[in-house]
């Protein structure tokens, strides 16, 4: 189950600067630690955070083992256009995990 | 006629410094009021707040059926925004079935393996603390109200009992620091009073949302005490005493904390 909060505005108007803030829950293991038997614990991160807005990619983020767990990413966008805001966040795995929300442009 | 009210608060400063121990009504602060502002702003904003993605678990979790009975938590207690306002400050309470005092957190096990017939939860587990999570997020921003029960005096006493008896190598007691030295500061740390009010919390330290059993467990482990058991009577008298000790303080539920 993903769980992940975003927050996007629900409405803006044309060409205003909108706060974007996302985070999602993981572990971020930075594989340099070790576990109570003494064997390592694997790094298990998130390596890529992108958005999309309206289908075209806006922001997108890379990240390393020294990010905490449960990762917050801010950024702002100009609201051009109703449409949805979609973020996908990929880790070591290769899994993505996906939240999204609509932002109406009046 | 001033100077003999003068000399009545002077007395009454002096009788205050006296009796040292129990923090008087006007002066208790959440641990919230000793935070940076940073982390403070964190706590305030539900989008920034990682306490909200164990609230989002626990409602997914609510609504989920387990166990023999088929029957999820919202199959019996329906929306929780209505049904589990309040109950997180109302704990921990009386178990009418053993007489003994039950915590959020036991409740909620005793009505999953008991009323829904599911596997128990371990006590610590990231499900069991979302649902907690969840149900005492219902009460943000209500006064804590332990029950007047008398049954509960007596966990109650032995809980200021644990709470002012010093223990660990260190020999120190909770009231050593958090009635006696909460405006001092441990190793750059605010010491703090100890009020019970955002947990499950999220610890930045933890990197994850801990139960307050956790967090006495960290502060016994820091006195070089043996810790009681997780779900111990012990610790729910504990538990019984901060809360009667923070009675009307406001529930922060998911707090946020360095």
């Amino acid at each position: 189950m993903t769980r992940a909060l975003v927050s996007v505005p629900k409405t803006a108007r044309r060409g205003e600067i909108v706060d974007i803030r996302a985070m999602i829950a993981h572990p971020m293991e930075t594989g340099y630690r070790m576990g109570p038997n003494g064997a390592e614990i694997p790094r298990h991160i998130i390596t890529r955070l992108v958005c999309t807005y309206g289908g075209d990619e806006v922001f997108a983020a890379e990240f390393f083992p020294a990010m905490s767990a449960n990762p917050f990413v801010s950024f702002s966008l100009i609201a051009a256009e109703s449409g949805t805001v979609s973020f996908a966040w990929t880790d070591d795995t290769g899994q993505t995990e996906t939240a999204s929300a609509e932002i109406v442009v009046s | 006629m001033r100077r003999p009210a003068a000399s009545l608060i002077a007395l009454a400063l002096l009788a205050g410094a006296a009796s040292a121990g129990d923090i008087a009504p006007g002066e208790r602060r959440s641990g919230s009021a000793f935070m940076a502002p940073e982390t403070q702003a964190m706590q305030a904003d539900d989008t920034s707040n990682p306490g909200m993605l164990w609230v989002l678990q626990g409602a997914g979790l609510w609504g989920e059926k387990a166990g023999r009975s088929g029957r999820s938590c919202a199959g019996c207690h329906g929306e929780a925004v209505a049904s589990m306002r309040g109950t997180a400050a109302r704990y921990p309470a009386l178990d009418a079935a053993s007489g003994k005092p039950i915590d959020l957190t036991g409740r909620i096990s005793q009505c999953r393996t008991e009323r829904q017939g599911a596997p128990a939860l371990a006590r610590e587990s990231d499900a069991l603390l979302a649902i907690t999570t969840f149900v005492a997020h219902q009460s943000r921003g209500l006064p804590v109200a332990p029950p007047e029960e008398p049954r509960l005096d007596p966990y109650r006493e032995t809980g200021r009992q644990l709470f002012t008896t010093r223990m660990g190598q260190l020999d120190l007691s909770c009231a050593n620091c958090h009635d006696d030295n909460w405006n001092q500061r441990l190793a750059g740390s605010a010491v703090t009073q100890a009020h019970p009010t955002g947990y499950p919390l999220y610890r930045l330290e933890w990197q994850s949302i801990g139960s307050l059993q956790r967090r006495m467990r960290n502060c016994m482990i820091g006195v070089r005490a043996e810790p009681f058991a997780s779900g111990s009577e012990e610790f729910i008298a504990l538990e019984l005493y901060l809360m009667q000790r923070a009675a009307g303080m406001a529930i922060e539920t998911p707090g946020v904390r360095p």
